[in-house]
This record gives structure tokens, C-alpha cells and sequence, in this order.
């Protein structure tokens, strides 16, 4: 429909909506006010996340109160802590066997970066060099009121997907990967150190 | 106007039908319009906490443990039924203490089956 015209319309008390927007209208805000989150915690960041699924700070008010043991009925994974590299594979085999679409928080430095333990040679260096994070969190640990910023932030950006189009989310998309490859453990280290399809070093630009 | 008055039990039935499927057909439809399946050796694996699956689901578990459960309530019934008995003892007629030595036997017997078993003898 053309924009003049439907301005026009409006102004006459008169809304047109697509088709595709009604659709995803229901179809955003079904999933994003029932986030089931995966009960899984590394380390001292997933007592927060205890502390955050209480009564003090409610994540029922945001529809994700139902902590799911199983990932199969899991649509995000918080991963809240230390992830060791003797624990990566687990992590990312966890995240496989989430159904779709399903998201990632990583909370805490150390799940974002390595945290203090950076300089460790047991430590992954950020849970994003395996799989896709939606949602970063820094702190260490983080408060609960930084995890339900991260849980809205999630939201809105699970309101902006769209259903069709180029630019549809990837658990639309046909050919995007289901699952991600498994680190192996190496010689000296975790092979491969990173997956190249969701993350590359950064690389440094002089000017 | 004449109708057969099974008439509306049929609609009632349509309608009860369409209730149940219609739901049901466009979850299915929106499933494999707009939820891609995209299946894997990783996904449809056995969960056990992210760690590989080791041996099979299907063994037999040893039921051993009925026995313990079985001697503990031999014990525990005997220690309820014993203590009032022997505080009202003296002012019990004989009809009361027989009937309550035939319990006390009976439980005894439980206690010389399980004796007889070799339950008594941890393994």
C-alpha cells in the first residue's frame, strides 16, 4: 500500500496493517514473553542467576521463570560462569541439542572474555568464539538487575525479527547451520581454538 | 419444518471435531511452514547432561533393596505396637495379651523368613 495513502487513512481514524506484520506481531511476542531458560550453571555467576529467578527480583515478570533441566525444552542458554576448556565441549554439545531458535546470554566476564582467568591456560577465552551470543554481560559477577537488562535487551531484539525477507533471523533460515562443531581437545589446546563462522580475532588497524 | 433430531448431535460432533483438529492442523502447518526441522547427530542424541551416552537405556535394575524396606517395617511396626503394650501391660486382661503375643509372633516370623533368606547378612 502506498505510505501517502495509508497516512492519509490514519488520519481519518482509518489503520491498515500487513499481513506479515500481524503474523509477526504474534509470532515475536509469543517467544519473547516465554523465554524458558536452560538450568545450567558454570560457576559464581549462576548464583546470581538463583538470586534473579527469586522472589526479590522476579524473572516470572518476564514470562522466564520456568528453568528447564532438559535443553529440549530450553529456548536460551545463560551461560553463567567460568567456561573451562575441558567444559567447552559440553557447553557447545548442550547448545546443539537446543531446539530452534534458540539464544545465548553469556553473563559475566568470564563467559565473555575469560574474566580474571584470561591469562590461564585452562580458560576459554569467551564462550562467543563457539557459539552465537545475543547478549553479552559484563560484570563480575554481574547483578541481577544487569541479567534482567540482558533478558529485555533479548527481548527487543527478538521483537525486531522479522518472518521473511533477507534479513530473517538464522533459525529461519534454510541453509544456516543447525548445529556447530564440537571442539576437539588438542595436543596443547582446544582444536579448533574458535569457529570461524561466529567469530574471528580482531584485527588490528593502524593508521 | 421437520428434522431428525439427530441432526444436532451430528453438528454438535463437527464442531467438536473441528475444535480438536483445526488447532491442532495449524500448529502443524505453521511448524513445517516457519519451523525449519533441522535435525543432527548432536540433537537427536541421548541428553545426559551434555557429556556422550554411555551403554544402553534398556538394563535391568536389581530390586534388592524391597528386603531392607521389608525388615525396617517388621522393625518399625513391632517398636510402635510393643511400647504401649508394655506400659498398659499390668492392666491388660489375658485375652489382650494373647492377641497381642500372636502379633508379636506374627512379626516374628517375618523376622525368621527374612533370617532364613540371608537377608540379615549384608553383602
Amino acid at each position: 500500500m502506498d505510505e501517502g495513502l495509508r497516512s492519509e487513512l490514519s488520519k481519518q481514524g482509518i489503520f491498515t496493517v500487513k499481513m506479515q506484520q500481524i503474523l509477526e506481531w504474534g509470532y515475536n511476542s509469543s517467544r519473547k514473553n516465554s523465554i524458558w531458560p536452560l538450568q545450567f550453571g558454570l560457576a559464581c555467576c549462576a548464583i546470581e542467576m538463583i538470586a534473579t529467578s527469586m522472589a526479590r527480583y522476579d524473572l516470572a515478570r518476564f514470562g522466564a521463570e520456568v528453568f528447564r533441566p532438559s535443553p529440549r525444552q530450553a529456548d536460551l542458554m545463560i551461560v553463567a560462569g567460568t567456561v573451562t576448556k575441558k567444559m567447552a565441549p559440553q557447553v557447545v554439545r548442550l547448545f546443539n541439542q537446543m531446539p530452534e531458535p534458540k539464544y545465548v546470554i553469556a553473563m559475566g566476564a568470564c563467559a565473555i572474555s575469560g574474566g580474571p582467568f584470561k591469562q590461564g591456560y585452562n580458560v576459554l577465552k569467551g564462550i562467543d568464539r563457539f557459539i552465537p551470543v545475543d547478549v553479552h554481560i559484563p560484570g563480575c559477577p554481574p547483578r541481577p538487575e544487569a541479567l534482567l537488562h540482558a533478558f529485555m535487551t533479548l527481548q527487543r531484539q527478538i521483537d525486531q525479527d522479522t518472518l521473511f525477507g533477507a534479513n530473517k533471523p538464522r533459525h529461519l533460515d534454510k541453509d544456516a547451520l543447525g548445529e556447530f562443531p564440537l571442539p576437539q581437545f588438542g595436543e596443547h589446546d582446544i582444536e579448533p581454538p574458535y569457529n570461524k563462522e561466529v567469530w574471528e580475532p580482531p584485527k588490528m588497524v593502524r593508521e | 419444518m421437520d428434522y431428525n433430531p439427530y441432526t444436532f448431535l451430528a453438528v454438535f460432533f463437527l464442531v467438536a471435531v473441528g475444535f480438536a483438529l483445526v488447532p491442532l492442523g495449524l500448529a502443524r502447518f505453521w511448524a513445517r511452514k516457519m519451523s525449519l526441522a533441522k535435525p543432527g547427530e548432536q540433537k537427536n542424541a541421548i541428553y545426559e547432561c551434555g557429556l556422550e551416552a554411555k551403554g544402553h537405556a534398556p538394563i535391568q535394575f536389581k530390586s534388592e533393596y524391597y528386603l531392607y524396606a521389608i525388615i525396617f517395617l517388621v522393625f518399625d511396626v513391632e517398636i510402635l505396637f510393643l511400647l504401649p503394650f508394655a506400659v498398659a501391660f499390668l492392666e491388660l486382661p489375658i485375652g489382650a495379651s494373647i492377641a497381642m503375643l500372636v502379633f508379636v509372633l506374627l512379626v516374628v516370623e517375618g523376622l525368621a523368613w527374612a533370617w532364613m533368606k540371608g537377608i540379615l547378612d549384608f553383602k
